[in-house]
């Protein structure tokens, strides 16, 4: 399931790839931009089928009711921006004009989380998670790497329903063998077996997160580690719970803010049914910053060195 | 006063009284509006999808989603849904939702509205599918006057004038009254027409209450070969003297005295 050849690669493409040939097998599929065409890689789309990609220029609102409407005639909309963009000015045109009529629209948003890097604040969205989670009737979607971007794009395409997936800015360590590895809605993904703590994690620090787990096995700690790409609906909740039974530890790490996102989701069904001490590591209740994209994941404390240490000194501590 | 119309002013008033709330004022203003469209203009089987010809059916969306009363109520004189089920309205388990809405298949519904300034939006989505589809039907989006403030719709009137959307007709209910008083004092849209015709959209004034004069301004706009705005001046409140132009009936039912007032004024 894992790739055993380090190749780094992006996300970004990967959607922009999937979309062309999701558009060439089924003449419903349909594109919305907002201006960063480029940057969300949805330009693969426009260049092949022009006549099916709508740029809506700088309007948000706007393009996220014209993909409701897109929808509501059976056409399948994905519609993409930066994640800030999408979600926070949307809100209402997501929750009113797209989930409550339960319309096809797929909201595949780029550029989430710190490392959108030096554009800073104003760039980095580090609450969309929570924003999308707290909407009835919408599937949310954290895809770790390129090949598993480019099957959650394609099952995005094949359920019926709102889809938010995030995809980071980032290019990243392809951590899945795209001839072993299935996606699959309803589990989490074990990477690692454990007995010491259980580490719950999703999307671009995964592969943080992996390289944590080595480290911490040279320190004699025995790190179990969860991906849990699907946060909404929170399927996969067996598999943690079965997990922290036998760790009786768990940390989830994000590069989301530890409110609301996927540390808030393991901790509901971890309070409901098996009560068990967590650690959420991610951003604090904060805004971003300015800062080159490593500097800032290390600043947070998501790299996998400041994760090792992190999570070391807080298991000393008990 | 013609009796269809009349039918549905008397409806929109046992409706709001029975459900002790809603908004009588934007409705009553907006009936022949909503007559001539589904008597005159629109192509809409009240079988709805049971009828073989649904795909070919013009797309209406009420983007001024509080004045759902008016649209049930036209909707259930035209035979889409039985006229009792009016009386559900804004009650627990109804499918006449205080805003109307999708999700519970009420039959002439297509979009779920009530946040202002979405409909023209979800209307431009619907007219581009319908031309991906070779379809020729038509989309018609009613939009309140104070709705006309909501920055999104300004942001929907540039698309849909960039995408040359000929299949899209919008009627704006100009009564001129919102919430917190005359559109004017809260934020004055006036030049309409001007704001309209430099963001590319065709446009025509009318009488909103004068059923020739709002089926010719259709008539002219379904040939038009740009996106065309019709802004229909009307009356909050019309039919119903105490009701009439007085901004305190914008979201309030009448009780039982003051409807049976009504109700003899639009019997005389």
């Amino acid at each position: 399931m894992l790739k055993k050849t380090l190749e780094i690669k992006s996300p970004r493409n990967a959607y922009g790839e999937t979309l062309v040939e999701l558009g060439a097998a089924n003449k419903n599929i349909v594109v919305l931009d907002a201006d960063l065409s480029c940057s969300t890689q949805t330009c693969k789309f426009q260049k092949v089928f022009p006549e099916r990609f709508f740029n809506s220029g700088i309007a948000e609102q706007d393009m996220m009711c014209t993909a409701a409407g897109l929808a509501a005639e059976g056409k399948i909309p994905f519609v993409s921006t930066f994640a800030m963009f999408a979600t926070a000015r949307c809100l209402d045109q997501i929750r009113n004009s797209i989930c409550y009529p339960r319309l096809n629209v797929k909201i595949v948003a780029t550029h989430g989380g710190v490392t959108v890097g030096e554009d800073g604040a104003s760039h980095q969205a580090l609450e969309d998670i929570s924003y999308m989670r707290s909407i009835p009737d919408i599937c949310v979607i954290v895809p770790a790497d390129y090949n598993e971007v480019k099957q959650v794009v394609k099952y995005a395409a094949e359920i019926y329903g709102p889809v938010y997936i995030r995809i980071a800015r980032t290019s990243l360590k392809s951590v899945f063998d795209e001839d072993k590895y299935i996606f699959n809605p309803e589990r989490a993904v074990k990477i690692c077996e454990g007995s010491d703590v259980t580490i719950v994690t999703n999307g671009e620090t995964l592969c943080e997160v992996i390289a944590c787990a080595q480290m911490l096995k040279d320190k004699g700690i025995s790190a179990e580690v969860l991906h849990v790409p699907v946060v909404k609906p929170f399927l996969a909740a067996s598999d943690v719970i079965e997990s922290a039974k036998k760790t009786g530890m768990v940390i989830t790490v994000e590069n989301h803010s530890i409110i609301g996102g996927l540390g808030s989701a393991v901790c509901e069904v971890l309070s409901q049914n098996l009560p068990t001490r967590v650690l959420r590591i991610g951003t604090p209740d904060c805004f971003g910053q300015s800062g080159e994209q490593r500097s800032l994941l290390e600043f947070y404390g998501l790299t996998d060195k400041k994760l090792c240490e992190n999570i070391s000194r807080y298991l000393e501590k008990r | 006063m013609n009796s269809f119309n009349n039918n549905v002013r008397r409806d929109i008033l046992k409706m709001i009284h029975g459900a002790k709330s809603g908004h009588p004022g934007g409705s009553l203003s907006c009936v022949e509006i909503l007559s001539v469209l589904y008597n005159k203009v629109m192509f809409v089987p009240p079988e709805w999808k049971k009828s073989p010809d649904f795909q070919k059916r013009d797309r209406f969306i009420l983007s001024k989603g509080h004045a759902s009363a008016a649209l049930y109520s036209t909707l259930a004189n035209k035979g889409f849904f039985a006229h009792d089920e009016l009386f559900t309205f804004r009650k627990l388990a109804s499918r006449l939702q205080g805003h109307p809405s999708t999700r519970l298949g009420l039959e002439g519904i297509e979009v779920s509205t009530g946040s202002l300034g979405q409909g023209l939006s979800i209307a431009v989505g619907i007219a581009l599918a319908l031309k991906l589809n070779a379809n020729s039907a038509k989309v018609f989006v009613l939009l309140g006057d104070g709705e006309m403030q909501e920055g999104s719709v300004w942001e929907a009137l540039m698309s849909a004038s960039h995408k040359k959307l000929d299949n899209l007709i919008i009627v704006i209910d100009r009564n001129k009254l919102q919430i917190d008083g005359d559109t004017d004092d809260v934020k004055s849209l006036e030049p309409l027409d001007k704001k309209l015709q430099a963001f590319g959209w065709e446009c025509m004034e009318v009488d909103g209450h004068n059923e020739d004069e709002l089926e010719n301004a259709f008539n002219v706009a379904k040939s038009s070969g740009v996106p065309f705005a019709i802004i229909a001046n009307t009356l909050k409140g019309k039919g119903v003297s105490f009701m009439e132009n007085n901004v305190g009936w914008h979201g309030k039912a009448p009780n039982d005295d003051e409807l049976k007032r009504a109700l003899e004024e639009l019997n005389a």
